[in-house]
């Protein structure tokens, strides 16, 4: 029908693609526009959150917070305890997982034969990498703080995260590991050099820029985790600073939790300074997360 | 590139990377350090380590009292965690922790838990606390409200939907409840105070955090909620507290009417309950002895009502016998209730 009305009257030939152009262009408009929404929706959620937090909780930023150990009164209270028990944390989770991960990695990627079993293995770490939090939290209380009787200690956080994070660790380990061009190793073959030689000296080198992205960043995302560590001994009031691994500790999020549950709006403020805290926190770990990779990848020459 | 560089600047980077961390933490250490400036008393030598758990509305007085504890028994570790007065009697009928916050006394499954686990104990009253009914401040019709009014809302049976059905003269309003979730020891109380045997109703919005109670009415012109006397103090600008009719007439909370018992049935003393086997540590009996000299103090400046004196007077006494060795322990099998 349009088609015969087109040719019927060339006045309308003429019309449509100008119509058409116009319409196209109107779309296209209206394209950029909803993309844009979709970007600013998202930053312009972190900018309110971050605008109502260091609204509320910048006056009671002081060098005293840093350092000082929880009280009942917010204009003394401090989150030193928390601080350092949050950074031994991230230390141990680190000294767990980081070697794990790669090792894990490295073997599913460079060694393992591909048949059944294999893939078998890889969903299975994909599928861990989904498993709530809390899960991982149970499964160190009772492997770690029961059976192992680390108690609720550092110790029994940090592994507990390092479980969190393992599957996360390896599956962007291999993902860097595969990222290497083949070349490199049949180059390596290619002078008879072994497996383990090739993997040592030539793969895994190449491959550390995105492991140790992939890692940090896992770390990240692991010390914001409140549930695993909660089951496995951090404290909501601590006053002391955690002097062996076997020793009780605190976490800022748990902290953060606690206060922002109190009656009193100071300490609901104070916790949005910890917020603060811990947002900076995070953002070292990922600044750090940059500069290695910049560091290591800028070694790299094939 | 050889090998070998490789390896050594790989080694160069770690090397800058823990640097990094350990600058990060070691001002932080140090800073930890510095901090300590020792007021020369008899608790300073003690050293060990105590545990509690339990009432989210008690466990600010005991972090309260581990502070100023601390601040002279520095080498005595108190750590705390807040699961509320049901979590924390498992935890503490395991005898995992010395020490039990409790915002009500122990019930009768979890003194079978305790005798079970050999665990015995002491308990002490160490403050009061009236459960306040609030309203929105837009709210002025609902002034004050007899117990069973209160219980026509929150029990299962048929319970009232509008204001209307709680007592005529009220606007035909449907009433949004808000109110602590099972865990707490402040849901348990105020059933058991309000409808006694019977069942509270479900259908309500639960939290376990009461500034979300808190919102929740202030935010709600139809909204009625309860929780801590300490959480209407500090949000009285948005919240109507109701004045409770138990009988003699309509009573507000207020310091004074939780302390002499008035504001009835809503006032309710707070416990503590101590592991016998942990009285014997000398930490423990210093910090149960700290505890009651300054539980009073410590409570009126956190927001709760202090007990009498009295009171007071009877817990140094039973924690001084303890001590020696000639207190019986409380529970679980001899008889398990405090003087309330």
């Amino acid at each position: 029908m349009s088609v015969e009305a087109t040719i019927g009257g060339t006045s309308v030939v003429a019309a449509e693609p100008a119509s058409n152009l116009r319409g196209r262009e109107v779309r296209a408009r209206i394209m950029s526009v909803v993309l844009f929404l979709g970007t600013i929706v998202a930053l312009v959620a972190l900018g309110v959150l971050l605008w109502t937090v260091i609204a509320r909780g910048w006056d009671w930023i002081r060098p005293g917070l840093f350092t000082d150990p929880p009280s009942r009164r917010p204009e003394n209270s401090g989150v030193g305890p928390a601080i350092l028990g949050t950074f031994y944390v991230i230390l141990l989770t680190a000294a767990f997982a980081f070697p794990v991960g790669i090792l894990g990695a490295i073997y599913l990627e460079e060694y393992a034969p591909q048949n059944w079993w294999t893939r078998l293995l890889r969903i299975n770490i994909s599928n861990l990498a989904g498993v709530p939090s809390i899960v991982y939290g149970l499964l160190g209380l009772g492997i770690f703080v029961e059976f192992f009787g680390f108690g609720r200690s550092l110790i029994a956080g940090g592994l507990a995260l390092g479980l969190l994070i393992l599957p996360i660790v390896i599956i962007a380990s291999q993902e860097a590991l595969r990222a290497v061009p083949p070349s490199l190793r049949e180059a390596g073959y290619g002078l008879g050099a072994t497996k383990w030689q090739v993997t040592r000296s030539h793969v895994l080198p190449a491959a550390m820029p995105g492991i140790l992205t992939g890692t940090i960043l896992a770390l990240s995302t692991g010390i914001g985790e409140t549930a695993p560590l909660l089951v496995t001994g951090a404290a909501s009031f601590l006053t002391s600073n955690p002097d062996s691994i076997f020793d009780r500790y605190s976490v800022l999020p748990v902290l953060i939790y606690g206060w922002s549950s109190r009656p009193q709006a100071e300490f609901q403020e104070l916790a949005a300074a910890a917020i603060m805290i811990m947002l900076a926190v995070l953002l070292v770990l990922n600044l750090t997360a940059i500069v290695l990779r910049r560091r290591v990848s800028r070694r790299l020459r094939w | 590139m050889t090998a070998v560089s490789f390896r050594a600047r790989t080694i160069a980077t770690w090397a800058m990377a823990l640097a990094l961390l350990m600058t990060m933490s070691a001002p932080l250490a140090l800073a930890a350090g510095a901090q300590e400036a020792s007021p020369e008393t008899d608790l300073a030598g003690l050293e060990g380590e105590i545990s509690y758990d339990g009432s989210s509305t008690v466990g600010p007085i005991t972090e309260a009292v581990a502070e100023e504890f601390n601040a002279e028994a520095e080498n005595v570790e108190v750590a705390g965690d807040i699961s509320g007065t049901g979590g924390g009697f498992e935890r503490f009928c395991a005898g995992e922790t010395d020490i039990q916050n409790a915002s009500r006394e122990i019930a009768e499954d979890e003194t079978a838990a305790c005798a079970e686990n050999g665990v015995d104990y002491y308990v002490f009253e160490i403050a009061y606390d009236g459960i306040t009914v609030v309203v929105n401040e837009a709210n002025t019709d609902v002034t004050c409200l007899t117990v069973d009014e209160i219980a026509s809302l929150w029990r299962a049976e048929e319970p009232a939907q509008t204001f209307a059905d709680v007592n005529p003269n009220l606007p035909d309003e449907t009433v949004n409840l808000y109110g602590p979730g099972e865990a707490s020891g402040t849901f348990d109380f105020f059933n058991e105070a309000v409808l006694g045997e019977g069942d509270p109703r479900e259908d309500y919005t639960p939290s376990e955090d009461d500034n979300v109670i808190v919102e929740a009415v202030g935010g709600d012109e139809n909204g009625l909620g309860y929780f801590g006397y300490a959480y209407y103090a500090e949000n009285e600008d948005t919240l109507n507290a109701v004045e409770i009719d138990s009988g003699n007439g309509c009573v507000a909370p207020s310091s004074e009417t939780i302390r002499d018992g008035s504001y009835a049935p809503l006032s309710r003393p707070l416990y503590l309950y101590v592991k016998a086997e942990s009285m014997e540590r000398p930490e423990v009996q210093e910090f149960a002895r700290f505890y009651i000299a300054n539980a009073g103090t410590l409570a009126e400046e956190i927001g709760f009502v202090a007990s009498p004196d009295a009171v007071y007077a009877e817990d140094a006494a039973k924690v001084e016998s303890a001590v020696a060795g000639e207190a019986e322990p409380d529970g679980p099998a001899g008889e398990a209730t405090p003087e309330a």
